[in-house]
């Protein structure tokens, strides 16, 4: 029943939030659906029994699809990141005004819901569905409420992901006819007739697919625009969240379909994964604008995640799953600060900044922390992802690793340079009448740099989450 | 035979109507009972209550599965005669006579999918093309209405001539008006090589059902005669007859494959591909949404055409007919919106959400139906065509190519939702009342529940 009630809290609140007409009530509504998701989810996750994890009811039993759901070791960890981060990003934008706010709030709700569903779908067409209808609300979202340039922008977004999932419907159909029961559900697609040689074609068909949504190099052209013409509450959806998107569906679903496959085109895939890391990076050390800069060093840590998934092995695995929650939670973190000097000072150009940390010194403190766990500062939460990821790349292969390692070096380099453009230095014109940043956002970020510093210090609980699900991926290996 | 019986007394009857009143709702009225009754006679037969029995020889045969393809026409024909009556209404001043020609038509829908010989074929399609001709030139003091007029006049006598010419053949080839696939079956095991007149024949007939379905080579009609049409006409043109076409078609080449051997998938291959470039990439370049919908019924008709691919398996067939409604009812639902405004260009729908939020909202939902978005009907009605596809063992590279297309096809759907939701503007629009809204609702809902369970439509198909 969890998985249930995790899917339809945000969709009602979503469809409700059209007909509520004003920013408060809107906002109100969002928000305590939110919690009341996070809320089920937790207690759903650690209270109670395994029987209510799983969900099970006919939909189109002719071809063989049910609505399938499940909240088992693999979707436990991202669930919990969409439940939590959720409220996060609602509260923190809180301040934001919107034009037409009810159905912004709704569209977020909305997103939500798609999400959630993604991540607990245990049937292929199920699946399918809700990976396009996560990418409905956010093209409406960043449509109308983003930036100057926000309507090609975000039709390129939707094109390319678009095109990605019908190569996927192609690739599900494919798989499909080679189940032995004619079944969308999960554990028919991971039992399938097909030989080594066949699986090529169909991994390419769902690869693709989740390859853009990551976005692994050469298909990430999308991403550092939509991220910065988004406005700063989606964007925080897009990268905390909705790029996990690819990752899970590659360990969830293209791993044990195409265990063959994954083997063989493993190395190419990695190396375009380090190619993009190295690439983002230098990029990112370029970059005058703040959201771009956060676009492009969350390109180059997914690459390092999608690396370390075909690397393959336990710790790799492990590690990913638990990066895949960090980076999220960090990456809202700076999507918050950017959003807070945005809308106080109405620049995001490093070039104009400086000096913030006397005029608002508690921003500073918590910018730095996250920067640190931006480049994965030991005692931050992302050191044990990163060493995970690091550990499994080292043992497929000493080289590759070697040169990703170079990444970390990068990363230092832009994140630390944003932190010295923003925080110090001379003041500048435009900072010269900075505040503090809101009570809001405040509070949100305080909340982040205790998961930072806890789950630096004590991994352990995440860890734990995951180990089931990385051994029964073994075990189907 | 109800239907076909039914719907012809109706045109009689609604002919008969414009004498003894002039009073246009009323008009609309006696046809939206019209077509009601017309469904209901068709539903009786299919629960096995006939209402006339006439022995017709094998001429005509009704099964299940074509009484159902009517049931879906009727249903679309009445939701489009209570979305759009009042703008027939509207079109010029024989009233009566309009819906007295879309009787007509019916009849030759019903005959389209009962046929059982190539001479009903023939007889169904002059019924069906016939009205067309002058439904599309009734806007008599419009030039370009008569243009498109004349245009579909001519070319379609000659694609019919075509069509004669190759049942000729045919009938030269196997001594035989009766359906292909039983009469070849004859012919091919004889252990000859097939006749070059058979060929001939069927090649000709190939060519003038690709015209009446706007596949590409036969395309060029289309776009002219759709653009010039009364904009409430071309919106029954392009649903209701062009399903109706197609079921024709695939009616009438079933099972060729099993018969003529590989080579007939090349032409096939060939015919889908084309449509469909032909008609998503001409699409992208249009800036009036009615030209552009018109190519869009030619691209979609590239997928529909999956179906004859894929012949006789059961999911293509069920595919087809949700293929029909799902295109029916988007596309009824667009034009409804469409003939509301002033301005058909792209331009014309700018800011049209702030202003009529409901008019946008189901002309969305249609779109995105369209594009073949999951929760709408066209996901699941392009998904079943292409499984169905697969299953008959087609090239894949077939349906990765259109698949792509499809995502071409998104480029020019959404350039309207774009302009509906995020340009601003001020389109100016007819009289809308709220009864037309409700329609409007009750359109989009269906489209969604159709998109979520299709086995709502399908499961009738068997109980």
């Amino acid at each position: 029943m969890i998985p249930v009630l995790l899917l339809f809290i945000p969709l009602v609140a979503g469809i409700l939030g059209f007909f509520v007409k004003e920013q408060k009530g809107a906002s109100n509504l969002a928000i305590a659906a939110s919690v009341v998701t996070l809320l089920t989810a937790v207690v759903g996750i650690y209270a109670m029994p395994a029987s209510m994890h799983q969900f099970e009811a006919t939909w189109l039993p002719s071809i063989g699809a049910s609505f399938s759901v499940s909240l088992d070791g693999m979707s436990k960890m991202l669930v919990l990141l969409t439940a939590i981060s959720m409220p996060l990003i609602l509260v923190a934008t809180r301040s934001n005004k919107y034009s037409n706010p009810g159905a912004f709030y709704a569209l977020m709700s909305l997103a939500q819901a798609g999400l959630m569903g993604v991540f607990i779908s245990m049937d292929a067409l199920l699946f399918y569905f809700f990976w396009e209808l996560a990418l409905i609300p956010v093209y409406f979202l960043s449509s109308i409420w983003g930036g100057e340039k926000r309507i090609a922008v975000t039709f390129k977004f939707f094109i390319y992901t678009f095109i990605g999932s019908l190569l996927m419907l192609v690739g599900i159909l494919l798989v499909y006819l080679h189940t032995k029961d004619h079944s969308f559900a999960w554990s028919s697609f991971t039992n399938t007739d097909l030989t080594s040689g066949e699986e090529t074609l169909p991994f390419f068909l769902f690869f693709i697919a989740f390859a853009i949504k990551m976005p692994i190099f050469p298909l990430h052209t999308w991403q550092p625009d939509a991220y910065e013409q988004a406005p700063t509450a989606t964007t925080m959806v897009l990268s905390g969240v909705m790029v996990k998107m690819g990752l899970f569906a590659v360990i969830r679903w293209v791993l044990p379909m195409f265990p063959f496959a994954a083997k063989t085109f493993a190395m190419p895939i990695i190396i375009l994964s380090v190619v993009g890391m190295i690439y983002a990076s230098l990029i990112a050390i370029k970059q005058d604008d703040i959201k771009r800069l956060i676009a492009y060093s969350s390109i180059a840590h997914i690459g390092l995640m999608a690396a370390a998934i075909f690397a393959g092995g336990t710790l790799g695995l492990q590690g990913v799953q638990v990066q895949m929650f960090n980076h999220g939670i960090n990456v809202i973190g700076l999507w918050i600060i950017a959003n807070a000097i945005e809308s106080t000072l109405g620049t995001r150009k490093l070039s104009e900044l400086g000096g913030l940390a006397t005029k608002a010194p508690t921003m500073a403190i918590l910018l730095v922390v996250l920067a640190f766990a931006n480049i994965a500062l030991p005692l931050t939460n992302a050191f044990i992802g990163e060493f995970l990821l690091f550990n499994g790349l080292f043992q497929y292969n000493i080289w590759i690793a070697a040169v990703a390692g170079v990444s970390i070096i990068l990363g230092a380099v832009y994140t630390l340079q944003m932190v010295q453009k923003v925080l110090f230095g001379e003041v500048s014109a435009v900072t010269a009448n900075a505040t503090e940043i809101n009570c809001y956002s405040k509070w949100v970020l305080i909340v982040i740099v205790v998961f930072v510093v806890v789950l630096g210090v004590y991994p352990q609980p995440l860890i734990d989450l995951t180990k089931d699900s990385v051994n029964a991926l073994l075990v189907i290996k | 035979m109800n239907a076909i019986i039914v719907s012809a007394l109706l045109g009689v009857v609604m002919m008969f109507s414009g004498i003894f009143t002039t009073n246009k709702s009323l008009i609309k009225n006696i046809a939206a009972v019209g077509v009601l009754v017309l469904l209901a006679a068709n539903l009786m037969e299919m629960y096995d209550l006939f209402a006339f029995d006439i022995n017709t020889h094998d001429l005509i045969v009704t099964q299940r599965y074509g009484l159902f393809f009517n049931s879906i026409a009727y249903l679309a024909t009445f939701i489009y005669i209570v979305l759009s009556g009042n703008d027939i209404t509207e079109v010029g001043v024989n009233v009566a006579e309009y819906f007295a020609l879309i009787f007509f038509v019916l009849c030759g829908v019903a005959i389209l999918s009962s046929f059982n010989g190539l001479l009903m074929l023939f007889i169904g399609v002059e019924i069906l093309s016939i009205p067309l001709y002058i439904l599309t030139g009734s806007d008599k003091r419009n030039l370009k209405s008569n243009e498109a007029s004349l245009k579909y006049f001519l070319m379609g006598s000659f694609s019919t001539g075509i069509m004669l010419m190759g049942i000729a053949l045919i009938y030269g080839g196997t001594g035989s008006f009766g359906m292909v696939h039983t009469t070849l079956r004859g012919v091919v095991t004889a252990s000859q090589p097939v006749s070059y007149l058979l060929v001939a024949g069927l090649l000709l007939l190939f060519a003038s059902m690709s015209f009446k379905v706007s596949a590409a080579p036969f395309h060029f009609w289309t776009p002219d005669v759709y653009d010039g049409a009364p904009s409430v006409f071309t919106s029954f043109m392009s649903t209701i007859v062009k399903a109706a076409g197609m079921i024709a078609f695939i009616r009438v080449f079933e099972n060729q494959f099993t018969v003529l051997g590989p080579t007939w998938r090349i032409i096939v291959d060939f015919v889908i591909v084309s449509t469909l470039l032909i008609g998503n990439i001409t699409a992208v370049f249009q800036q009036s949404v009615k030209r552009m919908l018109a190519y869009s019924s030619i691209a979609q008709a590239g997928f529909m055409l999956f179906a004859l691919y894929a012949n006789n398996t059961e999911i293509a067939k069920e595919g087809i007919l949700l293929y029909a409604a799902a295109y029916s009812i988007a596309t009824i639902g667009i034009f409804a919106v469409l003939i509301k405004l002033h301005d058909y260009t792209l331009d014309g729908f700018n800011g049209l959400a702030k202003k009529e939020p409901v008019l946008a909202f189901t002309a969305t939902v249609s779109l995105l139906s369209l594009s073949g978005i999951p929760l709408t009907a066209g996901f699941f009605a392009k998904y079943y065509v292409l499984a169905g596809a697969m299953q008959a063992g087609g090239a894949l590279w077939l349906i990765i190519v259109a698949v792509l297309l499809a995502a071409v096809s998104v480029y020019y759907y959404f350039r309207v939702i774009q302009a509906m939701y995020f340009k601003s503007g001020d389109p100016q629009t007819l009289p809308i009342t709220s009864g037309f809204k409700g329609v409007l609702i009750a359109v989009a809902a269906l489209i969604i529940l159709l998109g979520i369970w299709p086995s709502v439509l399908l499961s009738w198909l068997y109980f």
